[in-house]
C-alpha cells in the first residue's frame, strides 16, 4: 500500500491543544437530552448530564469562515490529510465523575495516533485524538479517545 | 433497577428501537454545533460524498449504546467505561436497535462487563462495543 502518512504528517502525533473551559448549564443538558431521545427524568430535566453530553459541550464552536466546504471546522490540532472525506470511527471513554449543571470543566486534546488501513473501497486514514476533561480544580471527569476515519 | 445478586453472564439488556428522522438530526447537530453537511444536506451527502441518503451521526449511535446500558443499570450502578466502533453507516429512515448482553460478573468487586451493539433492520451489527459497569456489593 502506498504510504499516505508521510514522516511530516506523522510528526504531528503528540501535538496538544490549549485547554478549553466550558460552563455546564441545565439548558444545554436539556437540549442534548431531548435531541438524543433520553428517557430518564434526571437527564430530560437537566439535573445530571447523560454520559455522552461532553461531546456537545466541547464540540468546536467556530465562525462560519472557519468551516471547510463539507461543514467540518478547521482543526488546528490535525494536519491536512491526502484523504478528505471524514467519517466517525468510534470512541473509547472512561468515566471518572458525573457532570452536573454549574460544573466548570476544562478539556485538553492531544493528537494521540494516526495510521493507515485498506478499506473495501480504498485506503483509509485513522486519526485518534485523546481528550481529557477535568474540573477547574483538576479532578478527572472523562477521558475519551475519539477516532475519525478519512477516506 | 439491576442488583448484583440477580445479574449473570448471558443476560440480555432490553432492546430499544430508534427511528431517527430529520427533526432529531437537526436538533442533535444543533446541540453539538455540528455543521457537517452529510447530516442535513441531501444533495451534498448523495451527490458529492456518494452516500445513499442523509447519514446518522456516529456519536449519536454511541449515545444510544450508553442509554441501553444506563437504563438497564439503574440509579445504584455506575458506568465506568464504554467503547464502540462505527463499522457501517446508517441513514435517515432506518430503524435501529440498541442492546447488549452481560459477558461477565464479578460478585466480589461488583464489576460487570457487557457486549453492546447497534443493529440495523437487516439485523447486522453496525456499531459493536463493550461497556464496564459496577453495582454495589453490599
Amino acid at each position: 500500500m502506498t504510504a499516505l502518512l508521510t514522516p511530516e504528517l506523522l510528526s504531528h502525533i503528540g501535538n496538544a491543544s490549549s485547554p478549553r473551559e466550558e460552563l455546564v448549564t441545565r439548558r444545554d443538558i436539556r437540549k442534548y437530552s431531548i435531541s438524543t431521545d433520553q428517557r430518564l427524568k434526571k437527564y430530560l430535566e437537566g439535573d445530571e448530564a447523560p454520559p455522552m453530553f461532553h461531546i456537545a459541550l466541547f464540540w468546536d464552536v467556530v465562525e462560519m469562515d472557519q468551516l471547510k466546504p463539507d461543514g467540518i471546522p478547521v482543526d488546528a490540532l490535525v494536519p491536512k490529510f491526502p484523504l478528505e472525506r471524514a467519517m466517525a470511527g468510534g470512541s473509547v471513554i472512561d468515566y471518572h465523575r458525573k457532570i452536573y449543571p454549574g460544573d466548570e470543566l476544562v478539556a485538553t486534546r492531544i493528537l494521540s495516533n494516526m495510521f493507515e488501513k485498506s478499506g473495501r473501497q480504498g485506503p483509509l486514514i485513522f486519526c485518534e485524538v485523546t481528550m481529557k476533561i477535568e474540573t477547574a480544580a483538576g479532578e478527572p471527569v472523562i477521558t475519551q479517545k475519539i477516532t475519525r476515519i478519512m477516506r | 433497577m439491576s442488583k448484583l445478586s440477580t445479574v449473570k453472564a448471558g443476560d440480555a439488556l432490553h432492546e430499544r428501537e430508534f427511528k431517527p428522522n430529520h427533526v432529531q438530526l437537526f436538533l442533535y447537530n444543533a446541540a453539538l454545533w455540528n455543521a457537517h453537511r452529510i447530516h442535513y444536506d441531501t444533495p451534498y451527502a448523495t451527490g458529492v460524498e456518494g452516500y445513499p441518503d442523509i447519514v446518522i451521526d456516529g456519536p449519536l449511535m454511541g449515545d444510544w449504546l450508553t442509554q441501553a446500558v444506563v437504563e438497564w443499570l439503574g440509579e445504584d450502578g455506575t458506568l465506568a467505561s464504554i467503547s464502540y466502533s462505527n463499522r457501517t453507516a446508517a441513514y435517515i429512515g432506518e430503524v435501529l436497535r440498541a442492546g447488549g448482553t452481560i459477558t461477565s460478573v464479578d460478585a466480589d468487586t461488583g464489576k460487570i462487563e457487557l457486549d453492546i451493539y447497534i443493529k440495523n433492520e437487516a439485523d447486522e451489527i453496525i456499531a459493536p462495543g463493550v461497556a464496564t459497569v459496577t453495582l454495589p456489593t453490599g
